[in-house]
């Protein structure tokens, strides 16, 4: 009896020539996950992006979403059923389906499309990035103010532009403290395993390093950084629960405000495929509060942090060299988002070779 | 405390869940039963331990639901291959993925709620030994229950009459049954011990190792026990001995790539698989020793006649 009234509202609607259909039936906003919802880590960020905008719209919008998707051609299916069921907007969040998502997209130009961190886009298939290495800047000049030996060490995931560019940036803010700071890079090879993270950290700590930044997915290293008296920075989540008297602060991703003004452009009928990189200004990227450490040194690190928002401050501004001491910008040059994101190479002061990526 | 030390605890803690799922699963084959589900029962064993410990408070509660856990979900596999006798191979790779599944989802509301530790245990007066003391006594349990099980099954294996008769069910079920062994009750015990010593290593991942839970937190450590075992020639020094290898050159390479030496790093990951392999190779060179330890009925089926 509900279904037929709904029915019957809906087609007078239609025949009074109202909009207001889009009241009695949601819209379908899509997500798709490389990791679980409660990975505590990159696609948590996501899903807390998704809950926030299912709470925003209400009843107006739908937010189903695939988990565990492996990046591949499980990919290419998950997506397409997700167009096939009659999502509006499909959000695919992993760099490793862009190639899914690319296809899919050319199949269904009525479905509109967005893919996190990748480059490859289309008429109706946006991307979407965040400038971590404005986070990772700040830490560096945190870093450099607290270490007493002038030096960090680095938990890296896998030798990718990203990463690249977080270690530069990181290393680029504490010489911007510190010019004698030593940046070592340890590689884990992989995003996800709590017990080889904690084992570099400890390799680490025992090494003498008293500063512990990292760019994988679990929050080992910050417990081993909590129990070993050390400190360290939390990493796409506030980590702050493992690390109470460790975290100094954390570079948090915050996709909900992206996600909220791509679905308004989507409701009102403006969106377009765009790329976008928005990153500490846009609220993309936010910073953990500033704890465990010196009143003057949070007090820079805020500076910074405004400095950066009102773009007075770009991490990558010359002169900067590259690790072998060849020029790579001139004083006051700043460096471009292509070079950017496909940074492949050390600046002057990382402690490491870098490994052949590919 | 000086390097040296402190890199040998590392080493000590790394090794450790490899050296106690592979004594438990060396049992499992001897009986003649191969279990390739030793990463689903190790998650399995994690997530019950940190749900434990958490209710519970206490970690030692915690170690005794890991091990209950791992026992209780091997009972599922021997109940599938050894009473409806089903394919083992197929069984134990099922019961891997069911063990990642299921994990995760007992697990999920207890993703990034701050573990309890197990800590370690100081002896008075042992534990001031220079040198030795942090390193022999002032342990965590698991590592003491680790040492205990290598000293137990050697015995229980080589020494007892109930090891000899499980020995004779993995080498000859047909010859063990006639001679009146009760082959499936030997292989559903010899299946729950090795869930019970893969369920304690989960347990020693998620309160010792990292004292926190995260789906997929084993992270393949189950298989490079399965592989211990079969390359320590089903000899429970050398499943021991490979297993403090793996975890010597994991910590050792990533102080290698901290003191900037010169080799890519994904070589570097490499080398505790590459290195554990060799060695084990080397020590099993010599093969007639290496076909009498292997159990000549492993992962065939056995139906008694009625």
């Amino acid at each position: 009896m509900k279904k037929l009234a709904l029915a019957l509202t809906t087609t007078a609607a239609a025949i009074v020539g109202f909009a207001a259909a889009a009241e009695a039936a949601p819209t379908k906003v899509c997500f798709v996950y490389v990791g679980s919802h409660t990975d505590g880590g990159y696609s948590q960020a996501h899903d807390l992006g998704r809950q926030q905008i299912q709470k925003e719209f209400g009843n107006k919008i739908e937010t189903p979403y695939l988990e565990n998707v492996p990046e591949g051609p499980d990919a290419e299916r998950a997506i397409e059923r997700l167009a096939r069921s009659g999502c509006s907007l499909i959000f695919s969040t992993s760099f490793g389906f862009m190639d899914a998502t690319v296809k899919v997209a050319a199949k269904f130009p009525k479905v509109k499309f967005e893919h996190a961190t990748g480059f490859k886009s289309g008429p109706n298939l946006a991307t979407y990035n965040s400038r971590f290495y404005e986070g990772r800047y700040i830490l560096g000049q945190i870093a450099a103010k607290t270490s007493k030996n002038h030096g960090a060490a680095y938990i890296a995931s896998f030798p990718i532009p990203e990463v690249v560019m977080g270690i530069n940036s990181f290393e680029q803010g504490a010489r911007s403290i510190d010019p004698s700071f030593k940046l070592k890079v340890v590689w884990v090879n992989t995003w996800f395993d709590p017990g080889k993270e904690a084992d570099a950290a400890k390799a680490m700590v025992d090494q003498g390093v008293d500063i512990l930044t990292q760019h994988t997915d679990t929050t080992a290293p910050m417990q081993v950084a909590e129990e070993r008296g050390i400190h360290a920075f939390g990493q796409a989540s506030d980590m702050i629960k493992a690390g109470p008297k460790a975290q100094l602060t954390a570079i948090i991703d915050t996709w909900g405000n992206y996600y909220s003004k791509r679905v308004h452009a989507l409701l009102d009928g403006t969106w377009k495929s765009e790329q976008s990189w928005d990153g500490l200004k846009d609220g993309i990227l936010k910073m953990g509060d500033y704890t465990n450490m010196p009143d003057d040194v949070k007090k820079m690190a805020q500076e910074t942090e405004a400095k950066i928002k009102s773009g007075e401050l770009a991490p990558f501004t010359g002169p900067i060299n590259k690790q072998d001491g060849t020029p790579w910008l001139k004083a006051g040059e700043k460096a471009d988002d292509g070079t950017l994101l496909g940074m492949n190479f050390y600046i002057e002061g990382v402690d490491d070779k870098l490994p052949a990526s590919k | 405390m000086s390097v040296f030390e402190a890199i040998l605890l590392t080493i000590i803690t790394a090794s450790t869940p490899l050296v106690i799922a592979g004594l438990g699963e060396l049992v499992v084959e001897r009986s003649g039963v191969l279990n390739l589900g030793v990463e689903g029962m190790v998650i399995i064993g994690a997530v019950a331990a940190f749900v434990g410990a958490q209710i519970s408070g206490s970690p030692y509660v915690g170690l005794l639901t890991g091990i209950v856990g791992g026992a209780l979900f091997s009972l599922l596999f021997g109940f599938l291959t050894l009473t409806l006798v089903t394919n083992q191979v197929a069984t134990g790779l099922a019961l891997t993925i069911l063990g990642l599944g299921l994990s995760g989802m007992i697990g999920e509301g207890y993703v990034s709620v701050p573990g309890v530790q197990l800590h370690e245990i100081v002896f008075p007066l042992l534990s001031d030994i220079p040198f030795l003391g942090p390193v022999l006594f002032r342990q965590d349990l698991t590592f003491y229950l680790s040492i205990a099980l290598l000293v137990g099954v050697n015995w229980f294996l080589f020494r007892s009459r109930a090891g000899l008769k499980l020995r004779a069910v993995g080498d000859s079920h047909g010859s063990a049954h006639a001679l009146g062994i009760d082959v499936i009750r030997t292989r559903y015990l010899a299946v729950m011990f090795g869930g019970a010593c893969a369920g304690l290593a989960g347990a020693q991942l998620s309160l010792v190792y990292t004292p926190q839970w995260v789906e997929n937190m084993s992270a393949g450590r189950g298989w490079v026990t399965l592989a211990l075992v079969v390359f320590a020639s089903w000899r429970p020094m050398r499943v021991m001995a490979g297993g403090y290898l793996f975890g010597a050159v994991t910590i050792l390479q990533f102080h290698a790539q901290g003191f900037g030496v010169g080799i890519p790093s994904q070589f570097l990951s490499m080398l505790p698989y590459a290195s554990t392999i060799v060695v084990l190779v080397i020590i099993s060179q010599n093969r007639r020793a290496t076909l009498i330890n292997t159990p000549a009925s492993l992962g065939k089926a056995f139906v008694p006649e009625r």
